[in-house]
Order: structure tokens, then sequence, then C-alpha cells
């Protein structure tokens, strides 16, 4: 016996004329039995299917927010009519407190607000203090700095590259991602003692030197990088669920993302080559050869990319630093900032009162201010510092390129559906700490 | 068979290994065995601690291997909030909602410095601690605390959990409600008045502010 | 498709940035805006430094947004990017406390900083550049927040890092202690009485049209604080 099938379309409304002569659409409902029927409406009534909006509250604590940002969503079914980020739930006076701490004390907060790029953080801040203090750091030490900041940015990406792809639903990235990150963690480890919080700079140098070993083991991960990059890029690069989910959303044209004062990957994708590195170059970056990847359409899928292509091209810059990595002292030799060597502060009694005097009141800066910008992995983070002589400063202020680039999120959401949301939100790439400080 | 209700046991002479049985003590143990290999966590990260927190469930330290790999992001099917990250006064409110939403039994670690104690956070925005807020079983030190020290104390809450009574009608969650009649309360004020000199007045006077 | 690149309103010949090195605290090369901005804009330019290689200008606050506005706008300047709005409150109590402004212009590689001088005793009040620079939004929001600066012509300024019904102060403000003003535990109780419930906004509950239906301590308070802002 031959089966035949038959399309059946079951339609949610039934179509009438109605009395002004036009096609309307009669709401159906259902019976206690479950039997489809027209819904009865007073005469003149219009039905209201689909205008009723409702609002939504997405966080503070949720999964796929990235840290404690709520959302507000106006929803007019599944598509965002409006949103509004709610944020400082993860304020901590950073800024205040900074007022009341030394130069140097300061540095281990700079960890704590953005603590996936920590070491960029405290390269950023010493450059900054360095500049208000009117010291010039060592070749060896400018050196360090890129390649600390450098790694800083890809294991920064790895957080974001696993954490998105878990949003969207792809789980395995993440456990890559993480295993990538602990060899770093592991370098990390060995050369400040410390896993993520790294507190690594000084003024005027680092906290300590490379330990014996520490190189090769940082080209064994220039080794493994590429391959799990390579692997996440074949899983998810052409990936016909995550090219559907990212292609087209949350666009950013590039007047809009200048003007809404994006910066980093965000901006690069919008198609806007700017790039704090190559723009206002800092420890050097202009005798490093190397590219920026700018995107044409400024959606999800091409701050993806972006972001992918920086960790390459990160990796480009390491080796080219290890190449011309000098020997010499880490350490400026400025008595005014540095420490004298332990050995002799606790044998001088000059060296002891200098060190005594150095920890107690802290290195002074003349009068002044200044603003160093660096390209951190979230956009142009800078530090603004304001001395009045004293050993702490009279203002700390932090340009938080996340801060800024949430700002748009109520733009790039509105009109798209309330999946999208997640996925825009997790190509801002977002971190609360510095957002919030 | 020695199996005797708990209504005629007398609260002072209470000793449960002559009063209970053997199947009793047996099911006890069963079902707290069940709880502590199987705990799952609701993580309410906020900071670098969540970082450390999610290097702990990724596959080098892998959280799976103590049946903790289930993130339970909904509070109503969790059974431990692990606070990792700095808890600041706007965000106090929504803790504290969220610990009353997870059902019995629950317990709370305290993972990092910051939840703990304030951390390195001592201003105007930061709570110090959170246990003035939900009660804590297990505080986990460090800034952040390694991947093995939040499983050190992940492996102290199941102990904790495999010695409870989980069967008698004792339970050990009931929080108190404060009675302002009693003779043992204590005014705010005044609590802040005699802990002025140890730390948490707005009034201590510190060399370095 | 076309790439927008910095620099490009320089002259082809002009040598790539270098990372700079040996800059003075004070004196240097003056950013040439200072001199098209005194040409445009005379007495409102008060006076400029250069310091550790920045250019920092005062201007008149009463006029900060045609500035601001035309510092963007003018062929010749292109300050097409915001990069951070901030306050600086010194701890002389005789020193003015300063709005700064940070400006880059991407065409041109230029940075500049646009400060002015507001009085701590008087009410401090100054012009809003949201409708120059997007971004001015949060930033000067996070101002407000911080310091109680009210930015006149601003579309929603309301607190945005504390809650909105935070009652202590503003925090960044030299007279206000580290610690805040009340004792931890009034902190606490306040914070905790903050219901999150309640936390929407004017703009967002009246979307919902569900204002009528609040409670009526809930409306009162969301009516008082809009006052607080």
């Amino acid at each position: 016996m031959a089966t035949t099938t038959r399309t059946v379309e079951v339609e949610l409304a039934t179509q009438t004329i109605g009395a002004d002569g036009a096609l309307r659409r009669m709401p159906l409902t259902a019976d206690q039995h479950g039997v489809v029927m027209p819904m009865d409406l007073a005469p003149g009534t219009e039905p209201d299917m689909g205008s009723e909006r409702m609002l939504i509250n997405i966080g503070p604590q949720h999964p796929a927010t990235h840290g404690v940002l709520r959302l507000v969503l106006e929803l007019d079914g599944e598509t965002v009519i409006r949103c509004v980020p709610h944020i400082g739930y993860l304020h901590c006076g950073f800024e205040k407190i900074g007022e009341y701490r030394q130069y140097n004390q300061i540095i281990p907060w700079t960890d704590r607000e953005d603590y996936l790029n920590s070491m960029g953080n405290n390269v950023a801040y010493a450059l900054g203090a360095e500049r208000l203090f009117g010291i010039e750091i060592t070749p060896r030490c400018t050196v360090l700095r890129v390649i600390a900041m450098e790694l800083s940015r890809i294991i920064s990406h790895l957080v974001w590259l696993g954490t998105t792809a878990i949003d969207m639903g792809a789980f395995t990235p993440f456990l890559w991602t993480f295993q990538e990150r602990e060899t770093v963690y592991n370098l990390w480890e060995s050369w400040v003692g410390a896993r993520l919080t790294t507190s690594a700079t000084r003024i005027g140098g680092m906290a300590a030197d490379l330990p014996a070993g520490w190189i090769d083991g940082l080209k064994g991960f220039l080794r493994s990088l590429p391959k799990t990059l390579d692997e996440t890029d074949r899983m998810l690069t052409k990936n016909g669920i995550w090219v559907g989910r990212t292609i087209g959303l949350g666009v950013m044209t590039a007047s809009e993302a200048i003007n809404y004062g994006l910066s980093g990957p965000m901006l690069r994708a919008s198609g806007v080559a700017y790039d704090v590195r190559k723009d206002f170059p800092y420890l050097d970056y202009d005798t490093y050869d190397f590219d920026i990847a700018v995107g044409t359409k400024g959606d999800v899928y091409d701050r993806y990319l972006v972001r992918m292509e920086e960790m390459r091209q990160s990796v480009r810059i390491i080796e080219q630093a290890l190449e011309r990595l000098p020997d010499g002292p880490i350490n400026v030799d400025d008595p005014r900032v540095i420490l004298p060597p332990k050995i002799k502060a606790t044998s001088e009694m000059e060296s002891m009162i200098h060190h005594f005097k150095l920890v107690m009141e802290g290195p002074r800066p003349p009068v002044g201010e200044c603003y160093v910008a660096t390209e951190s992995p979230k956009g142009e983070k800078g530090y603004y510092l304001v001395s009045d002589g004293t050993s702490k400063p009279v203002r700390w202020r932090i340009r938080p390129p996340a801060f800024v680039n949430l700002s748009a999120i109520s733009k790039m959401a509105e009109g798209h559906l309330l999946s999208d949301v997640i996925a825009i939100n997790a190509s801002i790439d977002i971190v609360m700490g510095e957002i919030d400080r | 068979m020695g199996l005797t209700p708990a209504s005629s046991v007398s609260r002072v002479a209470y000793d449960p290994p002559a009063q209970e049985g053997w199947v009793t003590t047996r099911l006890e143990f069963l079902v707290n065995w069940g709880r502590a290999n199987s705990l799952w966590p609701m993580p309410f990260g906020t900071a670098c601690c969540a970082i450390e927190f999610m290097a702990t469930a990724a596959s080098r330290f892998d959280l799976a291997r103590f049946g903790m790999e289930r993130m339970s992001f909904s509070p109503r099917q969790a059974d431990v909030l692990i606070c990792a990250g700095r808890v600041p006064f706007k965000l106090a409110p929504v803790i504290r909602r969220i610990y009353e939403q997870m059902p019995q039994p629950k317990w709370v670690i305290s993972m990092g410095a910051c939840a703990s104690s304030g951390g390195m956070f001592d201003n105007y925005a930061v709570v110090q601690g959170i246990d003035t807020i939900i009660p804590v079983d297990v505080y986990v030190p460090g800034c952040p605390p390694r991947p093995e020290a939040l499983i050190y104390g992940i492996m102290m809450l199941q102990d904790k959990v495999r010695q409870q009574r989980s069967l008698s009608n004792d339970t050990q969650y009931d929080e108190l409600t404060i009675d302002p009649t009693s003779h043992l309360y204590i005014p705010a004020s005044r609590i802040d008045e005699l802990s002025e000199p140890f730390g948490n007045s707005v009034h201590q006077t510190r060399s370095a502010p | 498709m076309t790439v927008v690149l910095p620099g490009a309103a320089l002259p082809s010949s002009t040598p790539d940035p270098v990372t700079p090195r040996g800059l003075p605290n004070r004196g240097g090369e003056v950013n040439p805006s200072v001199e098209a901005l005194r040409a445009q804009f005379g007495a409102a330019v008060k006076r400029h430094e250069v310091t550790w290689g920045e250019t920092g200008v005062w201007v008149d606050p009463t006029r900060i947004r045609e500035i601001v506005l035309w510092l963007r706008d003018e062929p010749t300047q292109q300050y097409d990017y915001l990069v951070d709005i901030t306050a600086v409150e010194h701890r002389d109590a005789e020193a003015p406390l300063e709005m700064v402004w940070h400006l880059r212009s991407l065409p041109y590689r230029r940075f500049l900083r646009i400060k002015s001088a507001l009085d701590p005793a008087a009410t401090l009040e100054v012009a809003s550049i949201e409708p120059v620079y997007k971004s001015a939004n949060w930033l000067e929001r996070e101002v407000f927040d911080m310091f109680g600066i009210t930015f006149t012509g601003h579309s929603d300024l309301r607190r945005i890092l504390m809650w909105e019904g935070y009652a202590e102060g503003f925090p960044l403000r030299k007279d206000f202690p580290l610690r805040g003003r009340f004792s931890r535990s009034e902190q606490l109780s306040q914070a905790l009485s903050a219901n999150p419930d309640a936390r929407y906004s004017m703009e967002e509950l009246s979307v919902a049209d569900a204002f009528h239906e609040l409670p009526a301590d809930m409306r009162e308070r969301l009516l008082r604080e809009q006052g607080h802002g």
C-alpha cells in the first residue's frame, strides 16, 4: 500500500474580510478540550495580537553577561525594541583608593581592574607613571614589556574566544583556550609569582627578571598556540551555525564607531584602522613589523575575525621581540625610584635609609599630569595621572575602553532578536572590573 | 530493633550512637555521600576569582572529578553558592536574593580575599565580607586563590557535608531572625562603637588611610 | 570597501609616528590647534601649557559646547574622537575643580587636552557635549556620579556606578572620606534596602506602562529619586 504524505499548513489565525473591507486576521484560541476556534471579540475591537511589549531583565547574575552586567530589554515578541544597560554592580572605588596609595602601590590595583589583561595594565600604568616621573626605561625592560603586553593580549583574546563560543553553544573551544592559558599561567608564575594578578611592573622597571628556561617555555607556547587557533578556526569560522549567529549582527558603521568612541577590535572591525600601537606608538612598537586586522562590515563576525587575526599578529611580535631581547639591567639606575639591592639594604646604612624612605614615603614625581594610552585587547586603555609633587597622585583616572564600547550596546542591539543580544554583548568583550572600576 | 522515634528522645541525654539504628546511619551516610559528591555549584562570579574558578572548571584542574561540572546558574537548582570575587554594596541585595532563592540544603563558599573580608578594597563601595550578608561555610583565602586552593576548600566543604546529620529533625540551616527585645541584642551603632579600634568603622585612624 | 585611515589629513610626506623619547616636563612643541582656537574664540581660550609632550588648553566653561563642536567640524582640526571626560579636584582647597576633556584627531593624529576651571563652592554645572559625541553620554554620567557636576543638556543624567538612591554623596570629591560617610552597618542596611527589583529608571517603566501598577511607596521613591538624578 502506497503511503501518501500531505503537508498540512497550520495557520495561527484565520483570515476574514472585516467591516471596512480590509483583510483582517482573526485570532484563534482553544477551548478547554483543545478545540481551536475563533476568539470572540466585541464588535469594533481590533485584535491586539502582538502589540504588548515585555520588559525583561537579564542579569546582573547571568551566565552570559560576562560579569555583573544588567540589561533591561523592551521586547516586542522576540525583537528587541530597546536595550538599556545598567552597570555599577562591580564598582569598587579604584580611582578613589588610588589617591591614597603611592605610585608603586597602585600597581596591584591595575591588575584587578581589567583582570584578563593584568600584565598589559601593569605596563600601561607603569608607562604613564614613568612619563610623569620623566624616567626612560632600559632597553631590556622595553622589549620585555612588549612581550608581556602581547602575551596578555593573547590570553585575553583566548578568554574572549572561549566564553563567546560557550555563549553561542560551542562548549569545546572553551576547554582548548583555557588549556592554552594554563601554559601562559605557568610562564607568568615562574616569572613574577602569580598566575592571574601579576603586578609585574614597578616604576622604572619590572618586579623581577626572567628566570632561566623561561624563553624556552615561551617558545614552546608560541609553537602550540597557532595549532590551537587553527583548530578553533576549523571549528568555527566556516561553521554554519556560527556564521548564521554572527553575521549581520550589531553593525556599526565607521563614522558611528568613531563618534561612539569605540576602540580596539570593535573599531577596527568597522573599518577604521586605528591602533594605538601604530598611531601613537610606545615601547618602540613602530620598530616591529606587524599588521593590524581591519574588518569590512562591523558586525559580530568581523569582530571575531579581527580578534583571531590579532592573536596571530601578537605571536609575530613576540617572535621579533625574542630575537632582539638584549641583555642588561632590567631596572633603570635611578635611586629616586628604584630600591637598592636587598643585600646592600641589609648591610649598608645608606642603602637602608634609602630603602626605608622609598618604601615608607614612596617616590615623588614633579608636579604635572600626563595621559598615556596603550592598545589593550579591549581598546584604547589609558591612565591619566595628575601629580602635585607628593608621593600619592591627586587623580588617577582609568580610561576604560570596555566602558565606552559597552555604551554602544543600546544602538547595536535594537532591532535584533533576544538571542542576538547575547552574541552582540559577547562581541564587545567586556570586563566589568574595568567598566565599573 | 533499636529504632527509636525521635519524639521519645530526651534532649538532655541525646546520644546518637545509642539512639539511632544501623539503617538510619547507613541511610544518612548514603544521603551525605550523594550530596557531597555531586554538589552543583552556583558560580556567583564577579571578578578575577571568577576567572580562576573557570580555570578550575577547565581541563587542567577539572571540577568534574568532584561532580561539580554542572554549573547551575539558576539558584533554584544549586547546592553551593560560590561567591568568587568582590561584592560591592550595589550587588549586595542581589546576592542576598540569590541565596534566599536557593532551596535547602545549601552551602556557601566564599572564594577569595574580597568575598571573605573585603580584600584590598577597604573603601566606600565594597562589602567587607559576604558573611555580613549571607552565612558562609568555607572561606578560601587568596587573591585570587589558586585552583588547588579552591579545590581544597571544596574538599573541606565535602567533609562538612559528609558529617551532617541530614535525617534528623534539626535543620542546621534555619537562619535566626534578630530579636531586638532579647537581652543578647546589641544595636548596630553600638557594635560600630565597640569595633572602632579594630577596623570596620569609618572613624578609624591609620597611618595609611 | 573603504578603510578609514588615521593620518589621512596629513601630507603624505609626513613620517610615521615614533615612540616619543626625552619629553620635557614643561615646554616643547605646542599643538597647532591652540593657535587656531585662539583665532576663532579669542578670550574664551584662557591659557595653554605643554606638559610631557601633551598640550592642555584652559577654556571658558560656558562655551565648551561650541568650542568642541567647532573642533570636530572644522576641516583643519577634525577632532572626531572623544577619548575621555573626567574631572580633577586638587587637594588644595583654594584650587578650582577642573573639568578635563581629552580629544583626538584621527585624521591629523593629534591629541588635545581641554580643561575648564569650576569653582567648587558654587553650583557645579557645565554644558554637556553629548550632542557632539555620543560617547559623552556615559562618560558625563560617570563624572556626575563621582563629582556631582551637572551637565546641562544631557539626555539622561542619572547615576551610573552607584545606585540611584545613593545618599552618601559624591565619592571622588576630596571631602568624601575613603570609607564613606556612614558606618559599615548603615551602608549595608541602605544597600540591602535598595531593592534591585525597583532598579528601573522612569524611562523604562513608562515604556512598560507599569508605573501606575507599582506600589505606592515605590512610586514615591522613584519620583523622589528623579530629583536626585
